[in-house]
């Protein structure tokens, strides 16, 4: 037992070692992302100081960009799934070995999740009033309570998955099954979980028509499974080009299917919401008015909007193309796939939903660059986080990282 | 003001009065920012909105923590040392009537009504939300809730329901239109408005 322990240690330390430890482009880019981490850490450091009055949000926008980025990642997150279905469901074997990859991803995202409601708080020092036992969660009438607990009990699973596979790895013994497959299918439907139950959040609100619509969960789902596998071919293509790691096109091109098929869901049901909306007419689309077309004068958003579109309609047309299995115009169809799922699913969905406010006003909403600072620290954050995870399971999966080699 | 404790720099306020157009209650249409030399202004009304008090009130479902409940003589409260600051429950409100302490309250210490309560008019601290408690702190003392006594019309009409005698009960029986806002959400507000012509 003890012995069991004391290798786990060293395996700890021998991670943590390898993560300080990479060429010239490893430190720059390292370098780069604590930077930005420390810009984010020093607005925040503001913002905590003098309130969330350092931010573009106001009563009639109560929820601004954080919370924006923070539906975008939980989406990212829940992606992970659509490579862990292929291998584990259907026995993909492209997808076999990178599919740890994906995990590790979703871990990354969950932790800036996490950043990103917390940074949301007005009294971030009072989090602990949600820890059942000492605080008082409104389980299960909050949905918010809800995502607390779907978000941590889904970074416990891949954080439980991803570390005993790579262990097993690094002590070269073959994992043992019933420790971890039956993780692996909790966690799938723990993956969509995490998605509807941030969907149901907006949804459950009756006094916002915008956001009061059954559509919004499925296209929560189509949207996450479009631009996180997206994200990850990116990943992948990085991994490919700085490391030795063996990624096969097929294994993209797998990806891609996957990108292309959810794409096309995704921009029908936005056809199918814009279509409800504007056919029927009435007074509760005001909010999508202001959002697609501007609204008595004001119009943000329209510019945001439309741009996600393009994005969106262009990234389909390249993802049914057969061009875009050349893997170049492939990376530039990811690009836009991520760059319009987060404007449509950040500014898009988050800030039209209180514009205008319930009594009719409207009050536009600008995030300021203390705010903008926070957000870039806490993806710079993420994106360490993620940077190192790879640093450490690369050489694990390589197996240049063992047990075989420790003390050398 | 003055008997609630609000912050005034920045200036906090729980009650909205609209400038609505005679002939439509589309809130769409309400002027916010007016400043006419006489009021009111020629063909239009005036429409208060502040918290409902809600029988079902949607802020206290969504609250993460249960920093806001319904006590038991109907008002909705919110603990201020207890609440995280997430404002999901600014989000859910359809009134538009919760507010939230951007930066730290300030109230010049000279104005700083002594007489608190804690569920209702202390000082707040930054990062937390407030809301219209129609004056818990006077209206549990048998006194009328402060917008009621510098109302200078008498617009304004409070009392128990549930008292058959009550000057409420008999302005829901006797009055011709009496209107609950957004009903068709569920929400029952007991709050309602009548017109008195």
């Amino acid at each position: 037992m003890i012995t069991a322990i004391r290798n786990y240690y060293v395996f700890l330390g021998r991670c943590a070692r390898i993560a300080f430890v990479g060429d010239w482009r490893y430190y720059a880019w390292m370098g780069l992302l604590t930077v930005f981490c420390l810009l984010g850490l020093n607005a925040y450091c503001r913002q905590f100081a003098h309130g969330l009055v350092t931010t573009g949000m106001s009563d009639q926008v109560s929820w601004g960009v954080y919370i924006a980025n923070f539906t975008f990642l939980v989406g990212v997150a829940a992606a992970a799934v659509m490579m862990v279905i292929p291998v584990y469901i259907y026995d993909n074997e492209e997808l076999h070995d990178l599919v740890i990859f994906g995990e590790l991803l979703a871990v990354a995202a969950i932790f800036m999740c996490l950043a990103f409601v917390t940074v949301d708080l007005g009294r971030p020092d009072r989090f602990w009033h949600l820890i059942p036992g000492i605080g008082q969660l409104n389980f299960p009438a909050s949905m918010l309570s809800w995502d607390v607990i779907v978000l941590n009990g889904y970074l416990l699973l891949n954080v439980h998955i991803c570390g005993y596979l790579l262990y097993s790895r690094y002590q070269n013994k073959k994992p043992a099954k019933w420790f971890y497959i039956p993780f692996v299918f909790i966690a799938i439907i723990w993956a969509v979980s995490i998605h509807t139950v941030t969907a149901f959040l907006y949804v459950g609100l009756g006094g916002r028509p915008f956001w009061n619509q059954a559509i919004i969960g499925p296209r929560f789902l189509a949207s996450a499974f479009t631009a996180g596998p997206a994200l990850i071919i990116l990943a992948l293509q990085v991994i490919r080009h700085v490391t030795q790691y063996r990624i096969t096109d097929k294994a993209l091109l797998t990806l891609r299917s996957i990108v292309q098929v959810s794409m096309i869901i995704n921009v029908f049901l936005l056809m199918c919401e814009v279509f409800t909306e504007f056919y029927a007419g009435g007074l509760h689309i005001t909010s999508s008015k202001y959002l697609y077309l501007g609204l008595h004068g004001y119009h943000a958003l329209v510019p945001w909007i439309w741009t996600a579109i393009t994005f969106n309609l262009t990234a389909m047309v390249l993802l049914v193309l057969p061009v875009s299995r050349s893997l170049k115009w492939l990376n530039l169809t990811c690009v836009l796939c991520i760059t319009g799922i987060w404007i449509e699913k950040g500014m898009g969905l988050v800030i039209p939903g209180f514009i205008p406010t319930p009594l009719g006003q409207i009050v536009e909403y600008f995030p300021s660059i203390n705010e903008t600072l926070v957000c870039f620290g806490i993806w710079a954050f993420g994106l360490l986080c993620y940077t190192i995870f790879l640093r450490m399971a690369v050489p694990i999966l390589q197996g240049e990282l063992s047990k075989a080699n420790e003390g050398i | 003001m003055a008997e609630n404790n609000q912050s005034r720099n920045p200036e906090i306020q729980y009650i909205r009065v609209l400038q609505m157009e005679n002939g439509s209650l589309d809130m769409e249409k309400a002027v916010h920012d007016y400043d006419p030399e006489k009021v009111p202004v020629k063909g239009h009304f005036y429409m208060p909105v502040q918290c409902q008090q809600c029988k079902n009130p949607p802020c206290v479902k969504v609250c993460p923590v249960h920093a806001t409940w319904q006590e038991p003589d109907g008002i909705t409260v919110i603990d201020y040392n207890w609440c995280i600051g997430c404002r999901y429950c600014e989000a859910a409100c359809p009134y538009w009537a919760r507010r939230f302490n951007f930066t730290k309250p300030s109230i010049p210490a000279d104005r700083l009504n002594p007489e608190m309560d804690y569920l209702s008019n202390r000082p707040r601290s930054q990062g937390v939300m407030e809301k219209c408690h129609f004056c818990l702190q006077r209206t549990r003392a048998g006194r009328y809730p402060a917008c009621l006594e510098v109302c200078p019309t008498g617009t304004r009409k409070f009392g128990n329901i549930l008292d058959p005698n009550s000057e409420v009960s008999y302005i829901l029986k006797n009055k011709r239109v009496f209107i609950q806002l957004k009903e068709e959400l569920g929400t029952s507000p007991r709050f309602f408005y009548y017109f008195d012509v």
